[in-house]
């Protein structure tokens, strides 16, 4: 029997092969994967298979689904294609969450990360800053910025970051602070390795699992801002967006309620898609945390 | 062997692993006897399933995954694993008791020593409360902790280590247990505890006449204590006999290999270094760590983690930092490689003061000194690939990245790992294979002096033996001067030409190995290579025939 130990075990697969087969292993998650991919695809199609602007009048307003098949899905009260808004929808709501989304964890990210890092009296100032933002309730500050800057789809992606970056920067923030201890950043410290890279390249990738986890919960949290901003008539009326959908067939939601329910299906199965996605993405990404 | 039924008796044990684990079977086909007044020890490596039989002794196994395949469990002639929950609980406390290896997790913070004490009396006994109160101040007082009164009311934060696994002894006596399972219960603690805490549990049982079945991974601690000895290699019974017979005249090649990696107490022979330049000095180190009061607990007292501390370390030098946890060795390291910043002092390597230079400066100078840590996990950036961990160091230090990462695969060959494992992330490594990954990545450097913190306190015996080895031959080879920082003196007598006994701060005595260990001057010092596990005992030598 031999006891020397420089002999290596077996390799393991590549690493996306085990985060595909642990969060396979998720059904849900696959439901999640599968909505997902479908809004992407009406997103993606949204010229090709209703090739017209949606915003165009396309037939009698007020027909009922199923009745002509040139608007499949009925019109609205004048006269606009009810499928065709939803696959234009589908671009601007997707557009409107993974933009937010981007901006508001690259907010959250560098905020957390420069205050969990080097602690002290910058922590304090961040987090501070940090916690005005959040003793304002969300949509009123998002009603405040919308009224100021104006209801373009830019503004509003924007004023959706500006309000939702706070948790991020909260999570980050702690995962740093129980990273920078660990023996591999004073490894790298003693590599002479600067701050920055320390932070960007040592510790965030160890940090980035529940931040992506939690991408998914904004994502899903800025659609339904956004939506919610356009029901009170707030969005930007250049673009078919689910919300205006909504906002728009409230007015004859008792008499022709299908022109409100259509796009609510829509955002309900989207924002479903994202929480069951962040579900799979934990189970992935975080194998430990379970049981 | 003596005509009473055997306290414990295990004919066949055999533990289920989950599917999908490394080996079907966590022990397998296991038979240990102990009778009442013998301690017997169970040895192994790290995964030999020497803590699943305790678990499975107690029926705590954590099924369904892991659980009895097969094999009777008999208790004074009880088959424990036909008993009902109800009566197991029963027997669980009152006569079988365990002795767990991290007293301050065992113990529930929230409740003071004596309410702890006192609830296993609750459970098992009819005692009404104030005779519950005079058996555990006795008991207290049995296992020798000063002042037994105040002992009761203190809260497991407020005594040492060494008193609160005396507070777990006493709990597991309380009631007079038929069988004692220790499970490594002295590997947190410092060798002069140690020894202490060995001579206790001999001493009760003695008293008791109970059956001890120990628990370790120490030989050392197995020649201080034994009477009988069993030894597993993955889950495999390999040897088993009289303590004399195992530790003296192994059979088995896996126990022989185990004996002969046990680091002798033979320090090297003196080599002269007062040629050789200086390539380290540190002067007047002194730290003190300011304890944050709480609100309401007022100004605690400032802790002098290093005072006053001065060395010099030649080339081609090893020269061990040595003492027990507190003894501010470790803050030691880290104010040579300035992770810690000292309060006053210099260290001067190259001719340039490590403590008084800028930030950029001191990346600079980092090269010349350089770390391995002690655990190989944590000092190993868990997403990076074993080629970058090692060509980070060089790569910012204006190395080409292609040139470093084919230098990356020249040190894993230095450090006798396959090139293959350039490419892997550092989960994919056994303890041992991950330190010698910190190894190369401290050598890619081309340092002048490596800071080792307890770099093989993490590792089986058996590996620790290999990764001193390889050091050794590393530092001879490429002319390395080592600070090597270790709280085992076995260890310590391995490489240290010089050592420093550093006891709550301060120098008591320095000097070279070899006379430090046949003549020590400090009683300090003394106490301490009176303390170390099986002193009395030389490891047998044996012919390399079999490993």
């Amino acid at each position: 029997m031999t006891l020397l130990t420089t002999e290596l075990p077996k390799p393991e697969p590549h690493r996306a092969v085990l985060l595909w087969r642990r969060f396979a292993r998720n059904r849900a998650a696959l439901l999640g994967l599968v909505i997902f991919v479908v809004v992407l695809i009406m997103a993606a199609t949204a010229g090709l298979i209703e090739p017209t602007d949606p915003l165009r009048r396309a037939g009698v307003p007020l027909t009922k689904p199923f009745v002509d098949w040139a608007t499949p899905l009925g019109t609205d009260q004048l006269g606009r294609d009810i499928l065709a808004s939803l696959f234009y929808g589908a671009r601007i709501s997707l557009l409107v969450g993974v933009l937010a989304t981007l901006l508001s964890i690259g907010i959250g990210v560098v905020i957390g990360a420069v205050s969990g890092y080097f602690g002290g009296w910058i922590d304090d100032v961040l987090m501070r800053t940090t916690e005005a933002f959040q003793t304002i309730p969300n949509f009123v500050l998002l009603l405040a910025l919308v009224a100021i800057l104006g209801s373009s789809i830019e503004y509003i992606t924007v004023a959706i970051a500006i309000v939702s970056w706070t948790a991020p920067a909260r999570m980050v923030r702690a995962e740093f602070m129980s990273l920078r201890g660990r023996e591999f950043v004073d490894a790298a410290r003693n590599l002479g390795v600067s701050n920055t890279a320390i932070i960007f390249r040592e510790i965030l990738p160890n940090a980035l699992p529940p931040i992506v986890v939690y991408a998914s919960v904004i994502m899903a949290l800025s659609i339904l801002l956004e939506s919610a901003l356009a029901f009170l008539g707030l969005g930007d009326p250049n673009h078919a967006s689910w919300g205006n959908m909504i906002g728009q067939g409230r007015a004859v939601l008792r008499s022709d309620w299908y022109c409100a329910a259509i796009p609510g299906t829509a955002i309900i199965l989207t924002v479903l898609s994202f929480s069951l996605l962040g579900e799979g993405l934990n189970d992935a990404l975080n194998p430990r945390q379970k049981k | 062997m003596n005509g009473n039924t055997p306290v414990l008796e295990i004919k066949g044990l055999r533990i289920a692993l989950p599917k999908g684990a490394d080996r079907p079977y966590a022990l397998d086909g296991l038979d240990l006897t102990v009778n009442p007044g013998e301690i017997v020890c169970l040895v192994g490596e790290s995964g030999s399933g020497k803590s699943l039989t305790a678990g499975a002794i107690m029926r705590l196994l954590p099924e369904p995954h892991v659980h009895v395949a097969d094999g009777a469990i008999r208790f004074e002639g009880e088959d424990l694993l036909a008993l009902s929950e109800a009566r197991m609980k029963a027997i669980r406390g009152d006569r079988i008791a365990q002795i767990f290896q991290e007293p301050m997790t065992a113990l529930n913070p929230q409740k003071s020593v004596g309410w702890q004490l006192d609830e296993v009396l609750r459970l098992h006994t009819e005692l009404g409360k104030s005779d519950r109160k005079a058996r555990v101040i006795e008991m207290l007082e049995r296992v020798k902790i000063p002042d037994p009164a105040s002992a009761y009311n203190a809260y497991p934060h407020q005594i040492s280590g060494g008193q609160r696994q005396r507070v777990m002894i006493a709990m597991a006596l309380s009631l007079s247990p038929r069988l004692i399972i220790a499970d490594e219960p002295t590997t947190a603690l410092d060798v002069t505890t140690q020894l202490e805490i060995l001579r206790l549990i001999r001493e009760l049982q003695e008293q008791d006449g109970a059956g001890v079945l120990f628990i370790t991974h120490d030989f050392g601690v197995v020649a201080e204590i034994a009477d009988k000895v069993a030894v597993l290699c993955k889950g495999e019974l390999v040897e088993q006999g009289p303590a004399q017979q195992i530790l003296n005249r192994p059979q088995h090649s896996y126990t022989q290999a185990l004996i002969a990696a046990i680091p002798a107490l033979t320090p090297p022979a003196p080599r002269d270094f007062t040629g050789a330049p200086v390539v380290l000095e540190a002067k007047g180190l002194v730290k003190t760590f300011a304890a944050r009061g709480g609100m309401f607990s007022g100004k605690r007292k400032a802790v002098k983690a290093v005072s006053d501390l001065s060395f010099v370390l030649r080339r081609g030098e090893t020269l061990g930092v040595v003492g027990e946890s507190g003894s501010g060795k470790t803050t030691v390291s880290r104010i040579v490689t300035r992770l810690l910043e000292s309060d006053t002092g210099s260290v001067t390597v190259e001719g340039t003061d490590l403590l008084a230079c800028s930030p950029r400066e001191l990346r600079r100078m980092r090269q010349y000194i350089q770390m391995v840590f002690q655990d190989p996990m944590a000092s190993l950036n868990p997403r990076k690939r074993v080629e970058a961990l090692i060509a980070q160091g060089p790569i910012v230090h204006g190395v080409d990245p292609k040139e470093a990462r084919e230098r990356a695969r020249k040190l894993l060959e230095l450090v006798e790992l396959s090139p293959a494992a350039a490419s892997r992330f550092p989960h994919e490594f056994s303890g041992g294979q991950r330190q010698r990954i910190g190894i190369a990545r401290a050598l890619a450097m081309e340092p002048r002096v490596i800071v080792a913190d307890e770099p093989v306190s993490a590792l089986d015996v058996s590996v620790q033996a290999q990764v001193l080895k390889l050091l050794g031959d590393l530092r001879d080879r490429l002319d390395l001067s080592l600070l090597f920082v270790t709280h085992d003196l076995r260890v310590a007598a391995q490489l240290c030409d010089r050592l420093i006994v550093m006891q709550k701060g301060e120098i008591v005595e320095t000097g070279v190995t070899a006379e430090i260990f046949a003549d020590p001057q400090h009683p300090y010092t003394r106490k301490l290579l009176d303390s170390i596990p099986g002193r009395g005992w030389t490891p047998p030598v044996i012919r390399p025939d079999a490993a």
